[in-house]
């Protein structure tokens, strides 16, 4: 082997950094995604949260209603950038037949996927930052060092079944009804589990429902991050209904993903 | 020669009632440049397909290198051109060729993928701002940027104007000439004549000819000579010439030829008085036809 051997495939490790970066500056620089996603959480918080940030939450509570709405609109924020981004990039991409170039090479569908998921997790940071950094500053939100770590890596950890909610509507949706189809099934559901008015306002039926959404779930997470007092389940509950929520939507991703795959290659 | 770094065996391809790809069988060893000619749909793309394992073949077998085309280790020795592929929009040139040349064990430098393919001014440029053209280019570069064993480029002069094609088909020559094995899909046999050693014809899902592009020529090379006589003539009046085919419609005469001076001279000879005078390329659909109609007689 006196000849040098050339390595038959290339380094994966190198391959997900460009990759992920790529991924990046795609969503990044698409206005429409990168306003909405960093932008609008902060733009509900200042319609919404800052008339009565100041003031508490209740008779006897401590946290007040800006630290409250704080956390709902930073899981709201995390979220939709993953059902968004990723859910309408990818039914954007296959529309547009960038698949079909991207199988022809020798990148690993799983270092496209997981640079796509580590790309949106980027945006989901810096959109939650900016929310955070609004809060405290313009609704005077003041929070302990452990509770502001609690609700950023519980908003974070939250937003992971949505990584697999996304990347399922990516494959499940046209490119055309990827919008209207994620926002009518994000939106909704983000009301009716109490993200934008306190549940006891929405109609029994909703009431009743409720528990069994991911947001619903999230939602008792962020806020008990804060220091609101939240529902008769303990958290344990909660975290278990994520990790359900988080297998359930990435068996349904990965079914999506076959049937579409099998679709093209039959 | 070596092993062959293309082998399709007994491939078929059915799409429902559709028979796209009927018992294919080619090898293709290395270094070669061959040329994919057929008419539209003929099932050069789903050969194509077959071969880059982005189809599965319905029976028969397709190997890249000996092995399975899905296989990563084949895949990182080629460089693929697809017709219709999308890319993304919101890269720079530069980005998405640095890009590429990440997923393979021994790219060329970006800067020469760029150069090869005639992109340095827009080296800056965002991929959504590119001209139909330049978007082809920049598949080229996508293409080459691994420094592939085997090229494939699937149709790549579609939408090009005459000076782009010419620019293109020489880029590819050079590439092919530091003895890397390129297989392209066209419709123009001028394209197949200029670059291939060798021709694969397909029509109808079928292999019908695999030879030399003058081969490939003096069989579907020919032109169509129409006319409007006076009389009407009967088949008397073309004995003896040298016709690959006729069309007599009242007054209105269709003939093909491979050699329409002789034909001339000899109707003017004849005494046939013509109005209307067309000589003209015949169309590659036709030449298949008379082809496909050859390779069943045979």
């Amino acid at each position: 082997m006196a000849a040098a051997v050339r390595p038959s495939t290339a380094a994966l490790g190198p391959m997900l950094v460009k990759q992920t970066w790529a991924e990046f500056i795609k969503l990044f620089r698409v206005p429409a995604f990168s306003t909405t996603s960093i932008v609008l959480p902060s733009m509900f918080y200042a319609f919404i949260g800052l008339g009565q940030a100041r003031q508490p939450l209740g008779p006897h509570i401590a946290t007040t209603f800006g630290a409250y709405f704080l956390a709902s609109m930073a899981l709201y924020g995390v979220a939709n950038v993953m059902v968004l981004g990723f859910g309408i990039s990818l039914a954007n991409e296959r529309g547009q037949k960038q698949d079909l170039l991207m199988q022809s090479t020798p990148l690993p569908p799983v270092v496209y996927f997981v640079a796509k998921a580590l790309s949106a997790l980027a945006i989901a940071v810096i959109a939650l930052l900016v929310l955070c950094v609004f809060a405290a500053v313009a609704g005077g939100v003041s929070l302990s060092a452990s509770q502001w770590i609690a609700l950023t890596t519980r908003s974070m950890l939250c937003s992971i079944p949505f990584i697999g909610l996304g990347f399922a509507l990516g494959y499940l949706a046209s490119p055309n009804s990827a919008p209207a189809v994620t926002n009518l099934i994000y939106l909704p559901t983000a009301f009716a589990s109490g993200l934008f008015f306190p549940l006891s306002l929405l109609p029994k039926f909703l009431q009743n429902v409720a528990p069994y959404l991911p947001l619903y779930r999230g939602a008792q997470l962020v806020w008990d991050a804060v220091g609101v007092p939240v529902s008769s389940d303990p958290l344990s509950t909660d975290w278990l209904y994520m990790a359900g929520f988080t297998v359930a939507f990435f068996v349904l991703a990965v079914w999506a993903y076959r049937r579409d795959q099998g679709r093209k290659f039959n | 020669m070596g092993d062959p770094v293309v082998e399709l065996k007994g491939v078929s391809k059915r799409y429902g009632s559709v028979l796209a790809l009927d018992n294919v069988s080619f090898a293709i060893a290395p270094g070669e440049v061959v040329a994919m000619l057929g008419p539209n749909g003929a099932g050069k793309t789903t050969s194509i397909s077959v071969i880059l394992g982005s189809r599965k073949p319905t029976s028969g077998t397709a190997r890249l290198f000996g092995l399975d085309p899905r296989d990563l280790k084949a895949r990182s020795r080629i460089g693929v051109m697809l017709q219709e592929s999308g890319v993304p929009g919101m890269l720079r040139v530069r980005e998405i060729v640095d890009l590429f040349a990440s997923y393979y064990p021994s790219p060329l430098p970006v800067a020469e993928s760029i150069r090869i393919a005639g992109l340095e001014e827009k080296a800056g440029a965002l991929v959504k701002d590119l001209s139909g053209g330049q978007r082809q280019r920049l598949y080229l570069a996508l293409a080459i940027c691994g420094n592939p064993d085997v090229l494939f480029l699937d149709e790549p002069t579609v939408g090009m104007d005459v000076e782009g094609r010419r620019n293109f088909l020489s880029q590819i020559a050079s590439y092919a000439s530091r003895g890397r094995t390129v297989v392209l899909t066209t419709h123009y046999l001028e394209e197949a004549d200029q670059l291939a050693q060798r021709v694969i014809v397909i029509d109808h899902g079928k292999l019908i000819a695999d030879s030399t592009p003058a081969e490939i020529k003096a069989r579907v090379a020919g032109k169509h000579v129409v006319f409007t006589s006076s009389r009407t003539l009967s088949e008397a009046d073309l004995a003896g010439l040298p016709l690959t085919g006729h069309q007599l419609d009242d007054h209105r005469v269709k003939l093909l030829t491979n050699d329409p001076e002789t034909v001339l001279r000899e109707l003017f000879g004849r005494g046939i008085d013509m109005t209307n005078l067309e000589v003209a390329g015949a169309d590659l659909e036709e030449a298949f036809l008379a082809m496909t109609h050859h390779a069943e007689k045979a």
